[in-house]
């Protein structure tokens, strides 16, 4: 963790699809999801360019740095 | 009973993978004005498949292609649209097999911007990977038989070469390799790309190609529910002239009329 990511009580900066986003300890990807979609069906999730599979959403703790993306369908040829 | 359902008859479908797909008219969803002209074109294609791309969610989107395609039981076949290099497709199609619960993948690794042309190497590396970790890959290829043939030897479901470049309407722009590609190969040949109208459709089902994907060609023309619609009827026509057998190409003419029995008036 760089000094940079370390803000006082512990809260550090995650990106999730390309934003920072501001994280107390514990917060788990299935909550990173939860702040952008209310939807699980139709959803992928890669943290730091690795699949986790829909049924670790709720166990994996993030860390300060992590890049978080969250996907679904779009229009495409 | 309408046309269409007639040529979703078992003798006709689109057989990939084991399973017949009800239309050999695939509907590529990008370029898509609006949701509502999806459902539309959907409707007017008949067609039963179609393909998203997996990109980063907007929370501010009301409805999604995805609810579109549900609510139509058509079925999901997701690109790696976008990809440049094998390890980036490979990943791309593990995240849509756990978005979209389905092993098929429509696979892309392009290798330039301006053209977007395969890159044949990377593309033959994604799919042997795939392949050999259970998808069922239809790969996007450039008009090569050799290719074709390596990427059957990988265990791809179908082949999918393109007519001309993605998005260009200029349609087969070498039939001859199409047709050498359907010779070469024994899974179904897919014609993906290129295709900027009803007639470039027909062309490709009646020079041997089992199905089509047309995206561009249907979503960015001006009236999109209509062109579906012709692009259908074109895919059925091209289906039976080829069942039926076109006449040979000859160098000279032959009469169709009998030169017997001609009246005496000169």
């Amino acid at each position: 963790m760089s000094d940079t990511d370390r803000v006082h009580d512990g809260i550090f900066q995650v990106v999730v699809n390309g934003l920072s986003s501001t994280v107390v300890p514990g917060t788990t990807l299935g909550e990173l999801v939860r702040r952008v979609t209310d939807h699980q069906a139709g959803i992928a999730v890669a943290l730091n360019a690795e699949i986790v599979p829909r049924s670790h959403w709720d166990a994996v703790q993030v860390q300060a740095g992590d890049r978080v993306e969250v996907l679904t369908a779009a229009a495409g040829g | 009973m309408s046309a269409s359902r007639r040529s979703a008859g078992p003798s006709q479908g689109l057989r990939i993978a084991n399973r017949t797909i009800g239309s050999r008219l695939i509907l590529g969803t990008g370029g898509i004005p609006s949701l509502e002209v999806l459902a539309g074109v959907i409707a007017a294609s008949g067609a039963s498949m179609a393909t998203v791309a997996l990109r980063r969610i907007d929370p501010s989107a009301k409805g999604s292609v995805l609810e579109v395609l549900r609510d139509h039981e058509i079925e999901v076949l997701p690109n790696t649209a976008g990809c440049f290099t094998a390890k980036e497709a490979v990943l791309t199609a593990r995240l849509a097999r756990e978005a979209f619960e389905t092993d098929w993948v429509k696979l892309e690794v392009i290798g330039d911007e301006d053209t977007l042309l395969p890159d044949p190497v990377e593309l033959l590396a994604a799919a042997e990977e795939l392949c050999d970790d259970g998808f069922v890959v239809l790969p996007y290829m450039s008009d090569d038989p050799v290719l074709a043939r390596r990427l059957e030897q990988a265990g791809c479901a179908a082949v999918m070469p393109l007519g001309s470049p993605i998005g260009s309407g200029l349609g087969i722009r070498n039939p001859h390799a199409i047709s050498q590609i359907v010779d070469a190969v024994s899974v179904p040949v897919i014609l993906d790309a290129g295709i900027g109208t009803a007639s470039d459709a027909a062309r490709a089902i009646e020079i041997g190609c089992e199905g089509v994907l047309v995206a561009s060609a249907i979503t960015r023309a001006e009236h999109p529910l209509r062109m579906a619609a012709a692009v259908r009827l074109a895919v059925e026509a091209g289906f039976e002239a080829r069942e039926a057998g076109r006449i040979p190409y000859r160098y000279q003419a032959r009469a169709s009329s009998p030169s017997e029995g001609m009246a005496d008036i000169e």
